[in-house]
């Protein structure tokens, strides 16, 4: 395993190792409460979107606005599965009071009543069919998001749509789905979306204290996995083919290899991944609903890993997780509001318009990220092999279009 | 006839009575018996005498008399119209409208049966349509219009001859057919009356038609009796569900009911002795199989040869479900079914006329918001993301505009050019600051606006509140262009498209005859070589920026008359433009034009295939633009020239 041996790799997995051991003392101490290990878990899964952010972005240079959707669909194949296993639960437990026991088909109606009274309908709509097997929707977590971006990612790339184009599209195609999603007779219960997610079926004596805990390790080790799995990627051939298509894409065309091919595999491969960080999030947020995959979403991502820095997989981490955290901190009413005198600033109200402008300094001032601060102190030789995280090097994205 | 001999027993019975009496109490007590124990036979003559007064409260006192708050005092024997005041009436002159009280045992109640009532109402009627004040016969028109009734029609008829008013004489013609269609006794009438309807696409037509064509369902053991109507042949199973069919079959008396599951299990927990129902145990019974074959025993009953629980569909051998008109004629149901379908087809005409206007009018606030994306994209190759909520920044200085100036009229006209000044002013100071610098980087050029964007967005939010702003539109921008029952457009949509034409007109004398044109054009086409040719394309850019962020803020002004106002309007026209643009082909005018005409037609279009969604036709047409692009990347007016890649 010469990918541990990579200072940076070792140093990021060691990094989430303590910051994963350090949260489960903290919270066994009872020095952090449930909802912060809660907030601390989604933060994980917010990284490890970043991370499939950062390889088809900033390695690839296919700024998609649609990955939050992927994320989306993870989190609504999973949740079918834990309301309606959790429904029926409550459900048969009701109808064993009855006079005769319950059949299986009228706890099926009784949950169909539960889940879908709230949008005007009594009965399973047919995407729930398999909802009530696991496996078809732990399956459908990376199937869903893999296919939708495998026909999407075909039909896009093999008619050469790139650029702003191709960020259009998929946002356009993000705006589709939400906009589909939000209706009532979609099928997932309109702007409802999933509730009461938190609940684990099975294991409703555990106490969310231990859940959340156990969702950290989980995301954690999720972004483990991802983080190798993308350094792997990015430090082989393949990786090298990958920056060469985002350097210059019709040159490599012209060098023989299948542009098309390694674009749709990370398209594709990375939705995957999005849709999984969708499936360990929103059981820690609960609720999962249209809103969630609405555009700004996926832009809120891109953010994340522009102000991270493009091009370092450590860089789209730290900026999920510090951007994503501040969020929380300036909307929660963390940040001490400032009193002009004549006018006082609340963060609440304020906190958007900082991080708009803040944006747009990092866009201007800092184009490479936070990572490119880190490569400014420790600027690295540019010789021999280059490292998972040296992807933001050799940038000739400018020089590209300049021509 | 009638009323002259009226006439002249009135003439002779007006020095008999007390001079000090109104008109119509004159004419009451002429025969205040008659008044007092009307009867069917007897109150023609009443009214008649009645109706030669001409008093403008005739009509008050012919509706407190059908009624029954009239009553006859006691002492003298006048009629008035009275109101319950617990012991006491307040009673009220039937001619001077003075008001009076009585105990009520002073007092006599008349009380008219049903069919003096009846025969008081007509002539009520006959007043109404008669009425000199011409408001007052258009409200009896609707009146009746409501009622719908046998008996109107010679009323109505009658009314007609001296009709002065030509629009109320039409009115009476239009409810004379349909009331003929509907109740007169001659079918060849009614027939006549049919045909001349089906040219109108008239509510009340199409509803007339309708409730002649009327049909109810009926279920007959082998054919259906000549003496029906028939409308037409249900088939269970195709045009009714076979449990509904099953129902009417059961009603009929022509079938046995199926157990149903809630029959079975009711019987079943009736059942239960102890832990078991019918031998077996209660707690195996979580299965249908097994339910149904506790019943079984249970009941002594068969199982059915369908299965239980099942519809035997032999049961509707030899059984015939049918329509059957309500109207007994063939012939008249024959002609109102063919006019009924000639009318169809003219209001789907009427209608997809309709929906072209509408469309029309989508389009043209389509091109208005999206025409200045469509020339920065060309001039300069950066999408900018904040465009939506340049066309926020105008509708808010619409509404700022509309505070300060309160004539709708005049703000408007002051708010048009300053919206323009502002967004374009706010797009040259974000080309200078933000895109010159990200030049050659477009990604970064669509985040870094994304930037501007959310932070403008949360600025507008900070300042106006998340409420919606109303802007108001002008007295004389108010209500619809009526151009049939069908077709209708609001005078807003009017002027909104007229304002695109003007728009339209203007950037393209500006880009072919100008010299400002020429160049944004040279850049358009290749910046490399026009800057060799001396055009300061920095400069161009700027002024493009500018002019595209003015349009977007006068569009912002446009749409907000006819939506709100709020903070997030931008974001909601921002996808709606860039597919505007992407379909019509980047940097043309004329191209953008086409994609908001293609746009907007095609969500009306999705709209009318699907008019409960309209979420739904949105998400139909993200996905027919996305299939689009595969046929025609380059939009529908591809761009030309070298640079083009």
């Amino acid at each position: 395993m010469t990918l541990l041996r990579t200072p940076h790799v070792a140093t990021v997995l060691i990094c989430l190792a303590f910051f994963t051991l350090g949260a489960t003392v903290l919270a066994e101490a009872g020095l952090v409460s449930t909802s912060f290990v809660k907030t601390l878990g989604k933060t994980l899964c917010l990284c490890l979107v970043a991370v499939a952010m950062d390889l088809v972005w900033g390695y690839t240079g296919i700024l998609s606005l649609g990955h939050m959707a992927f994320f989306g669909i993870g989190g609504y194949a999973i949740g079918m599965w834990l309301m309606r296993a959790r429904t029926e639960g409550i459900v048969a437990a009701q109808l064993d009071r009855a006079a005769l026991p319950p059949t299986p088909a009228e706890i099926d109606q009784a949950a169909a009543v539960q889940i879908f009274g709230v949008v005007g309908s009594d009965e399973f709509p047919w995407m729930w069919a398999f909802s009530d097997m696991l496996w078809v929707q732990l399956l459908a977590v990376v199937a869903v998001p893999g296919l939708l971006a495998l026909v999407f990612g075909w039909l896009a790339f093999r008619s050469r749509v790139t650029g702003v184009y191709l960020s259009i599209l998929t946002q356009a195609g993000t705006l589709a789905l939400s906009l589909w999603l939000f209706q009532n007779d979609s099928g997932l219960r309109g702007n409802n979306g999933l509730s009461g997610l938190q609940n684990i079926p099975g294991a409703t004596e555990i106490p969310q204290s231990t859940l959340s805990l156990w969702f950290l390790w989980a995301s954690a080790a999720a972004l483990a996995l991802t983080y190798l799995l993308a350094a792997w990627v990015v430090s082989d051939r393949f990786g090298s083919v990958l920056r060469a298509i985002r350097d210059d894409e019709t040159r490599v065309r012209f060098l023989g290899y299948n542009v098309e091919a390694y674009k749709l595999a990370v398209f594709t491969g990375t939705a995957m991944l999005a849709g999984i960080a969708g499936a360990l999030y929103y059981p820690q947020a609960g609720i999962v609903n249209p809103a969630e995959i609405a555009p700004i979403a996926s832009i809120y991502l891109a953010v994340w890993v522009a102000i991270g820095g493009r091009g370092r997989l450590y860089g789209a981490i730290l900026g999920a997780a510090a951007v994503s955290l501040l969020s929380s901190w300036f909307t929660g009413g963390g940040a001490p509001d400032i009193n002009l005198g004549i006018y006082e600033i609340l963060w609440t109200d304020w906190w958007l318009v900082l991080l708009g402008f803040g944006f747009v300094a990092v866009t201007l001032f800092a184009p490479e990220g936070i990572g490119g601060l880190f490569d400014r102190i420790n600027r690295p030789k540019r010789v021999g092999d280059l490292g998972p995280d040296m992807g933001a090097l050799r940038q000739e994205e400018a020089r590209e279009t300049s021509k | 006839m009638l009323r002259i001999l009226f006439f002249l027993l009135v003439v002779l019975a007006a020095p008999l009575s007390a001079q000090s009496y109104g008109p119509l109490q004159t004419a009451l007590q002429a025969e205040p018996d008659l008044v007092e124990r009307a009867s069917r036979r007897t109150v023609n003559d009443v009214l008649a005498r009645l109706a030669y007064t001409e008093s403008p409260n005739l009509q008050a006192f012919l509706e407190a008399w059908s009624d029954r708050r009239v009553v006859m005092r006691g002492a003298d024997g006048l009629f008035f119209i009275a109101e319950k005041d617990g012991d006491t009436y307040v009673l009220t002159d039937i001619d001077t409208g003075a008001t009076s009280q009585l105990p009520r045992d002073d007092a006599k109640e008349l009380r008219p049966n049903a069919g003096v009532r009846r025969v008081i109402g007509t002539a009520l009627i006959e007043f109404q349509l008669n009425d000199p004040r011409r408001d007052a016969r258009i409200d009896a028109l609707t009146a009746l219009e409501r009622a719908g009734s046998a008996k109107l029609l010679e009323p109505l008829r009658a009314s007609m001859v001296d009709e002065p008013d030509t629009e109320v004489a039409a009115m009476k013609a239009a409810l004379e057919r349909r009331l003929t269609a509907r109740f007169d006794p001659d079918p060849a009438a009614r027939i006549a009356a049919i045909g001349d309807m089906s040219d109108s696409i008239a509510i009340e037509d199409r509803a007339a038609l309708s409730r002649i064509l009327s049909t109810d369902i009926k279920v007959v053991a082998g054919t259906p009796p000549d003496t029906d109507n028939v409308a037409r042949v249900l088939t269970p199973g195709d045009d009714l569900p076979l449990a509904e069919a099953h129902a009417l079959l059961v009603e009929a008396g022509l079938a046995k009911a199926p157990v149903t599951p809630e029959d079975r299990d009711a019987a079943l927990i009736a059942a239960i002795e102890g832990a078991t129902v019918a031998g077996v145990p209660v707690s195996s019974l979580n299965d249908e199989s097994a339910r149904w074959a506790a019943y079984g025993t249970l009941s002594g009953a068969t199982r059915p040869e369908t299965g239980w629980g099942t519809i035997p569909t032999s049961d509707f051998d030899d059984i015939t479900i049918f329509e059957r008109f309500d109207e007994p004629n063939r012939d008249v149901t024959d002609a109102a079914e063919a006019a009924s379908w000639a009318v169809e087809t003219r209001l789907a005409l009427h209608q997809t006329a309709d929906l072209g206007l509408d469309a029309l009018s989508l389009a043209s606030i389509y091109f208005l918001a999206a025409v200045g994306l469509a020339v920065t994209f060309g001039v300069m190759g950066v999408i900018n993301m904040a465009h939506g909520e340049f066309i926020m920044i105008g509708a808010y200085t619409g509404y700022v505009v509309q505070t300060i100036i309160p004539d709708y009229t005049l703000s408007l006209i002051v708010a048009l050019p300053l919206a323009f000044l502002i967004a374009g002013a706010a797009g040259v100071a974000l080309e200078r600051l933000v895109i010159r610098h990200l030049m050659h980087r477009p990604l970064e050029t669509l985040l870094a606006t994304f930037g501007i964007s959310i932070a403008l967005q949360q600025i507008a939010k900070n300042i106006f509140g998340t409420q919606a702003r109303p802007l108001t539109s002008p007295d004389w921008l108010a209500g619809s262009w009526v151009i049939s029952d069908a077709i209708s457009i609001s005078w807003i949509r009017v002027a909104i498209f007229l304002l695109a034409l003007v728009f339209l007109t203007a950037i393209v004398l500006v880009l072919k005859r100008t010299r400002l044109g020429l160049e944004v054009r040279a850049v358009t086409q290749n910046p490399g070589m026009a800057a060799s040719m001396g055009i300061d394309s920095g400069r161009i850019g700027m002024l493009t920026f500018g002019l595209g962020s003015g349009i977007a803020g006068v569009a912002g002004v446009a749409i907000g008359l006819y939506a709100q106002v709020t903070s997030e309007m931008g974001a909601g026209y921002i996808v709606q433009s860039f597919m505007t643009v992407v379909v019509g082909g980047v940097g043309s005018v004329i191209g953008t034009l086409a994609g908001a005409g293609l746009i907007g037609g095609m969500q009306k279009g999705i709209e009318w295939l699907n008019p409960s969604n309209t979420l739904a036709a949105q998400t139909y047409m993200i996905l027919f633009v996305i299939a689009f692009i595969q046929f025609r990347p380059r939009g529908i007016v591809p761009q030309k020239g070298r640079f083009a890649k």
